[in-house]
């Protein structure tokens, strides 16, 4: 695996297998000295045009831990502000040769388009528009599979907010299918993609009914300032009463059903405070599997380019041979 | 074909020879997975058997590699699992195949990101020799020159019966 771009291009094996290091990367996290010498030598660049903490710090930590170099460039500091265009900037950094980067951008298919002239780059996706966020999927994947003790296999996902803009919640559509657990989406129809069905989910918009059977429930962020005066729901506070998980709601599901969130919290709308604190949340798990995970997925790419030139340097020696 | 070294009865043997030696008021043992962990379970059970307090830990060396860029990760990497403080014990390492020595080189390192042990001491069940670095067992089960380009494999198989047999054999890459 050189590069990630999602979890499209991912197998169930494959998914399977970054699990697995991740769970053994875990170890290292958990430790005193929170080092690992894997990736020494190798320089990682966080390249983020797109605000965030979690991601990116998570990104950094991951790097450092396993003695990467990592450098962090977001957008407001960056060349972009002058005008730069992302191929520009992609092709600049990549010419300082570091042997991957981490991009979050808000066009979708950015990776797909940089690889495609960056050849000698592992590029690693941290979200792309509304397209995919693949490490927080595994991160996902890991904490609900920790937390339940067997496999997702069979599971009910109830997925609940801005289906439409989430690049987390098509990131989980596409692992559901490779993986057989069964997402319901519940939203309001202004923030569905149309024909969503077609990944194999089913689709409410009665979250009490919903949540009902449901092993996970997962809760989307709702940018509150800009979808309500897009007109997307009347108010706030009647998605918090229609969509928002609060501790009547969540005792339909019964006490073995977790409580996840991407982050950033929003408190008293998609999620209730006394919920969001509640032992059945995951939501610090998913943070701190976050870090094991990105580990995992940069001892991937960044060992497989190298794999991959060693291989590459080895024939072309045995060309000379002849 | 691999070809039969040294059979169960003769492992057992220096197991047996090998628990003895190690034997203290309390020994600390660190298996090297996957082979290591598994010969330390079996000195561990011997230990016990001698009234010996045994603590165990395992090491996953996975990403401590030197060739890490030559071969990918193996499909299954498992977690290392030290939960004591090993800081001021005197830790027995512990693997099945000693050869080039670079796995104990990278095992050496990561038992030091656990903690500082006040000595660390080798154990192995089969010293085939051709050595890249310098280090040596301070405890050997069984002495064996392999051919450089051999491999060397401990095997434990459950019989009809539930009991373990101990098999050493050598093949060709």
């Amino acid at each position: 695996m050189k590069h990630l771009f999602g979890i499209a291009e991912l197998s169930a094996e494959r998914i399977r297998h970054l699990l697995s290091i991740s769970a053994s990367m875990q170890g290292i996290n958990r430790r005193s000295i929170k080092k690992a010498p894997a990736l020494r030598g190798k320089t990682v660049i966080n390249l983020f045009f797109e605000n965030s903490t979690r991601t990116r710090t998570s990104f950094e930590i991951a790097g450092k831990r396993l003695s990467a170099d990592v450098i962090n460039i977001s957008a407001s500091t960056s060349a972009t502000k002058k005008g730069e265009s992302l191929l520009d900037t992609g092709q600049t950094l990549a010419a300082m040769q570091p042997h991957a980067l981490v991009i979050r951008h808000s066009l979708a298919g950015c990776c797909h388009f940089l690889a495609d002239f960056l050849p000698h780059t592992s590029i690693i996706n941290a979200g792309d528009g509304a397209h995919e966020h693949p490490t927080q999927v595994l991160t996902d994947l890991l904490t609900i599979e920790q937390a339940l003790g067997t496999t997702i296999t069979g599971k009910v996902m109830t997925m609940v907010g801005d289906i439409a803009h989430s690049r987390v919640a098509r990131s989980h559509l596409l692992a559901a299918q490779k993986l057989g657990y069964h997402i319901r989406l519940v939203a309001p129809k202004t923030l569905l993609p149309v024909q969503v069905e077609r990944f194999g989910c089913s689709v409410s918009h009665d979250f009490d009914e919903a949540i009902e059977g449901s092993d996970i429930v997962y809760m989307l962020r709702v940018q509150n300032e800009r979808l309500a005066s897009a007109c997307c729901f009347p108010s706030v506070r009647e998605y918090h009463e229609t969509y928002g998980l609060h501790r009547q709601r969540l005792a339909r599901a019964g006490d073995h059903c977790l409580v996840m969130h991407p982050g950033p919290m929003n408190r008293g709308v998609e999620i209730a405070t006394d919920v969001a604190d509640s032992l059945q949340s995951r939501v610090l798990e998913q943070v701190e599997n976050g870090v094991a995970v990105r580990m995992a997925v940069l001892t991937e790419c960044i060992m497989h380019r190298d794999a991959a030139a060693a291989e590459a340097a080895e024939n072309e020696d045995e060309d000379d041979e002849d | 074909m691999p070809e039969i070294i040294f059979d169960d009865q003769q492992v057992r043997k220096s197991l047996k020879r090998m628990a003895k030696a190690m034997a203290d008021d309390e020994v600390y043992l660190v298996g090297i997975r996957r082979g290591g962990s598994r010969l330390a379970n079996a000195l561990q059970k011997r230990l016990r058997k001698q009234g010996v307090t045994v603590w165990r830990g395992d090491l996953d060396i996975s990403f401590y590699r030197d060739d890490l860029e030559q071969t990918s990760l193996h499909p299954v990497v498992h977690s290392s699992e030290l939960t004591e403080d090993i800081s001021g014990r005197h830790i027995w390492l512990v693997d099945d195949v000693l050869f080039t020595g670079r796995t104990i080189r990278a095992a050496l390192d990561e038992l030091f990101d656990y903690g500082r042990p006040a000595s660390v001491s080798l154990a192995v069940l089969i010293d085939r020799g051709g050595r890249e670095l310098p280090i040596q067992p301070d405890l050997v089960g069984l002495q064996y020159t392999a051919p450089e380009d051999a491999l060397i494999d401990l095997h434990i198989e459950k019989d009809h019966e539930g009991k373990s047999r101990w098999r050493v054999t050598q093949r060709a890459r």
